[in-house]
């Protein structure tokens, strides 16, 4: 291989580099450019590359949370503000809620051994087999029909929490193995429950487990569409929900729809910047380990 | 005791869901009715998907979609994986870039393309028409929404396949390529003889993988094309969805459901089945191994 060679023959691999870069991103940059624009700005044909950024379009998606009232908003649309809480609520908790059971289940499966390991890569096989699409029909009917849940917030976060266990359980599963378990006898001998040995020497050694765990469970729930347009009524929205909605209407407003875009990327971007190396690992695992 | 949340969650709102689809695929059913007052059809829903020509056309729409965008995020991906495997300065800062489509929402993925593609305000076709070319209907015309998908899709997963051969790529035995240096092996040689040889395991995981969600792929086509124009974009996804909600026939969509769920079932056995004989391999071969010593 040539990456002894030095430096000098690797300077011709930057422009590579760097067309990629320009690749992924660009769509991305382009988004956010266009969110800032005047709408006048964005249809007419003439428009330069060059603009003044402004933060309208985001004060029209988000005026029903702004603490005073952006003049050139005629009507306030309550929905995305709406929809935007609703997204947190629903992400946050249905994360949360995915993790302290996933935890459990991935500790008790470790060391009270009830399956083997095997057991639990099939079924997080599976489950990442299952479309959403096909989890449309059936959990819309039960929901609906017999635990009348429907339309409620509580009702997506049941199903997130579902969808996103087994894959939880297993990621924290390939962690919990490596903690050693003399540590854990250790703690037992100096008399501390079993619920303080998992809390107190379990959890903080697979912090970088759970970080994976929380950056994708969290993502899947926020960015889901399918099961929460189903799911949801007028008051229980999430933002994506919103967004397909809003496209359906005739004349589309693209700086409005870009900002409410950008919005909903922000979070996972964020992530992405600060902990890309937790979400390579998880992401890795899952190939790699099978 | 640590285990009855999850085991209660999963059963609830997983099993019990996937045993309702498969009882309600033989009904005929409607969203305003409860699944009681549906009328039992038996084999009905099944046998009419056979003779529908859509359900077959989104089918094929599917296998085609899937076929293609794995075969080129895979060219893609590794070969640009076998390029940029060697000591670069800022590899992080690219792999980091490089998740992004990954992580933000597919329907945000959708958006973003439909605005690219847009025949007025996008810009694709008004770099063309300031160039002094025709536009190009991106989204209107069915093959050309068909490679319009098909090029989103490949923008938005090729990273994935990227990453994870570069992964397989570095953690190869460099014993085996200095080996093959010095008995003179050109880069084509050691590419073709050691290095792909080597990652096929990871490989082939990889392409299972991506060809199982290949399969789910739904939000970002339907706000691209909502599987317009006709069906040239419908995957099989999108038609289960639409013939929930637009045809309010949830029997027929719960059969569908079933078919594309054998099909997926299919590729994860055969998934699962080789990382066992991968595994069954590898410990023959440790055992041989520790005979020898």
């Amino acid at each position: 291989m040539q990456n002894r060679d030095g430096n000098k023959a690797n300077i011709a691999f930057y422009p590579l580099m760097i067309m990629l870069v320009v690749m992924s991103a660009g769509p991305i940059v382009l988004m956010l450019m266009t969110s800032l624009r005047p709408n006048v700005d964005i249809t007419s044909p003439t428009a330069s590359f060059f603009f003044m950024p402004t933060l309208r379009n985001y004060e029209t998606t988000l005026c029903d949370l702004l603490w005073y009232k952006p003049e050139h908003v005629g009507y306030c649309n309550p929905m995305f503000g709406r929809a935007l809480i609703n997204s947190l609520i629903v992400a946050i908790s249905s994360t949360f809620l995915t993790l302290v059971i996933g935890c459990m289940a991935a500790y008790s499966l470790v060391r009270f051994r009830f399956f083997g390991r095997d057991v639990v890569s099939l079924t997080t096989l599976m489950m990442r087999m299952v479309p959403p699409a096909v989890l449309l029909v059936p959990v819309f009917g039960i929901w609906t029909f017999q635990f009348g849940i429907s339309g409620t917030v509580g009702g997506i976060i049941l199903i997130y929490t579902a969808m996103n266990l087994p894959f939880v359980i297993w990621i924290l599963q390939s962690f919990i193995v490596q903690v050693p378990i003399q540590l854990e006898e250790a703690a037992r001998m100096d008399g501390a429950g079993p619920f303080r040995v998992f809390f107190l020497v379990v959890l903080p050694l697979i912090k970088p487990g759970l970080a994976a765990a929380a950056i994708f469970t969290f993502r899947i729930a926020w960015n889901e569409f399918l099961l929460a347009n189903a799911l949801s009524d007028r008051n229980s929205r999430t933002v994506p929900v919103t967004i397909v909605n809003s496209l359906s209407d005739l004349g589309i407003d693209w700086g409005v729809l870009m900002a409410t875009g950008m919005l909903l990327a922000i979070p996972p971007i964020l992530f992405t910047f600060f902990a890309a190396r937790q979400i390579i690992t998880g992401m890795t695992a899952g190939a790699v380990k099978g | 005791m640590f285990l009855a949340p999850a085991a209660a969650i999963l059963a609830i709102a997983l099993l019990y869901p996937i045993g309702y689809m498969i009882y309600a695929s033989f009904l005929d059913w409607n969203p305003s009715q409860r699944i009681g007052e549906a009328d039992w059809v038996g084999m009905r829903n099944y046998l009419k998907l056979l003779n529908d020509a859509a359900f077959w056309e989104s089918t094929w729409v599917t296998v085609r979609f899937a076929s293609i965008v794995v075969t080129l995020e895979m060219i893609f991906g590794v070969g640009l994986a076998m390029i940029l495997d060697r000591n670069l300065r800022g590899m992080s800062i690219l792999r980091t870039i490089f998740i992004l489509p990954m992580m933000i929402a597919p329907i945000v993925v959708g958006l973003m393309w439909r605005y690219m593609y847009h025949p007025q305000v996008g810009i694709f076709n008004r770099t063309l028409k300031s160039l002094g070319f025709d536009t190009i209907p991106f989204l209107s015309e069915s093959n050309w929404a068909f490679a319009s998908v098909i090029i989103a899709d490949i923008w938005q997963w090729t990273p994935f396949i990227f990453i994870l051969s570069l992964a397989a790529l570095q953690s190869l035995p460099q014993s085996a390529i200095e080996a093959s240096r010095i008995d003179g092996a050109s880069g084509w040689q050691q590419v073709l003889y050691i290095k792909l040889p080597l990652m096929l395991p990871v490989l082939i995981v990889t392409v299972l993988l991506r060809l199982i969600d290949a399969f789910k792929v739904l939000e970002v086509i339907l706000v691209m094309t909502n599987g317009g124009p006709g069906l040239s974009t419908e995957v099989l996804a999108l038609r289960i969805s639409r013939t929930a909600s637009e045809f309010r026939e949830l029997g027929e969509a719960a059969a569908m459901s079933n078919a594309l769920l054998f099909l997926l079932m299919l590729l994860t056995v055969i998934m699962f089945g080789y990382t066992k004989l991968q595994e069954k391999r590898a410990a023959k071969l440790r055992q041989a191994a520790q005979e020898e010593i």
